[in-house]
């Protein structure tokens, strides 16, 4: 699982779940993988970036990169940032671990970069 | 006789098992049928051009749909129910990140992720109750309203299915519509029974869209346009009235006519087309 997958997914499908979002990581594996810097598609997904999730999930993960507490202003024009925002958001899995719900605890296991998001019928919103 | 649907013999999840998954890394044909409908999907899709994307791609099996979406260079995430299908995907080494979830239960994605979704050969999956808490209208539901929720304003999803009866498509597109989705059916080569394919092209709210239109004629020939067509025009059959004359020029032109949109291979008008043999000695 990527982290820009991270970022996207929430655990509101459970039930009594308003938010869900963002899930903690629980990682037992990371590894590094590489991917083509698009620096088009970087500058487009920003926006819909939630930041603090994803300084969170780095912080989940204990990565070494450093990202700013805040986003730039001029997004477009800090390239530096851009790149490190495709290292994290596109080149981390999470090969092992678990997701956890913010709100009610559930572990959603992740395997094989694989995260679970099945249901048991009585946790179905 | 039994029927030779997959979603007659079992849960999604049991039916692609490993033997079943690996069909869909191996057989060449399965491979290139996938393609063709993904390429057809993501057309209707209509994503900016020269823009890279990030795209949902709901039951994505063993990734064959999204492969496609790299090659067009877009970013995606895939969900399935099938853990084998999915670790057949993770074989193949996809660009795409995958999810595993079943999506009767929602999608569990935050609002205004995704600049479209397709789906191909999943959505009839969702019209059987496999467990006995199932209920096909209320899952078909949960699934739009929330895809509705996750995709960007103005963003399309297009759906290939499969439906049995003419009862699912409607129920399909009732709950669609319930969910807030504009849009409709697309159906390719309508006239014929093996080339015809079922697209379900839906409009996450912005600006009003044209549906686009079918595809007619022969399958496969060079004049299909690559482009998905946006126009008003409603193809009516002239001269209704009044068949024309057997074995003449215009009736043979018209069964030629037919034939191509059942999607056969017929041979190109010449001018010898319908032209008198000599008579012999």
């Amino acid at each position: 699982m990527k982290l820009i997958t991270h970022n996207m997914l929430t655990s509101n499908i459970l039930k009594g779940v308003t938010k869900g979002f963002p899930l903690k990581i629980k990682a037992d594996k990371v590894d590094n993988v590489s991917v083509d810097y698009n620096r088009d598609f970087i500058t487009r997904i920003i926006p819909r970036i939630e930041y603090d999730a994803l300084r969170a999930a780095v912080n989940d993960l204990g990565l070494n990169e450093s990202l700013p507490e805040t986003m730039p202003e001029a997004v477009q024009q800090d390239d530096e940032f851009l790149k490190t925002m495709h290292k994290v958001l596109l080149e981390y899995e999470v090969e092992e671990g678990e997701l956890i719900c913010p709100e009610t605890g559930r572990k959603f296991p992740i395997s094989k970069g694989i995260p679970n998001m099945l249901l048991q019928e009585t946790e179905v919103s | 006789m039994a029927s030779k649907r997959p979603e007659h013999q079992a849960p999604p999840d049991i039916f692609y098992n490993e033997e079943e998954a690996r069909k869909y890394s191996q057989n060449t044909h399965i491979i290139d049928v996938q393609t063709k409908l993904s390429e057809r999907a993501i057309e209707l899709l209509n994503l900016p051009d020269e823009e890279s994307c990030l795209v949902l791609d709901i039951g994505c099996g063993s990734g064959l749909s999204g492969e496609v979406l790299s090659e067009l260079g877009h970013q995606w995430i895939g969900l399935d129910i099938s853990s084998a299908m999915l670790d057949v995907a993770q074989e193949r080494e996809v660009e795409g990140d995958l999810v595993l979830g079943d999506i009767g239960y929602g999608m569990p994605f935050r609002a205004g992720s995704f600049d479209g979704a397709i789906s191909i050969s999943a959505l009839q999956w969702l019209c059987q109750a496999d467990k006995s808490y199932h209920n096909p209208v209320k899952r078909l539901y949960k699934f739009f309203s929330t895809l509705y929720g996750c995709l960007a304003r103005g963003a399309r999803a297009v759906f290939q299915f499969y439906p049995e009866t003419p009862h699912q498509v409607d129920m399909i597109t009732q709950q669609a519509m319930k969910a807030g989705f504009t849009g409709g059916l697309v159906v390719d080569y309508p006239n014929s029974t093996r080339a015809k394919k079922m697209f379900l092209c839906l409009f996450a709210g912005g600006q009003v869209q044209q549906l686009p239109t079918g595809l007619t004629g022969e399958e496969g020939s060079e004049r299909v346009p690559t482009q998905a067509r946006f126009d008003k025009e409603r193809n009516r059959y002239k001269n209704l009235r009044g068949k024309s004359l057997k074995k003449s020029r215009t009736w043979i032109m018209e069964k030629k006519e037919r034939s191509r949109n059942k999607g056969r291979d017929v041979r190109p008008d010449t001018k010898y087309t319908a032209r008198k043999r000599p008579k012999p000695f």
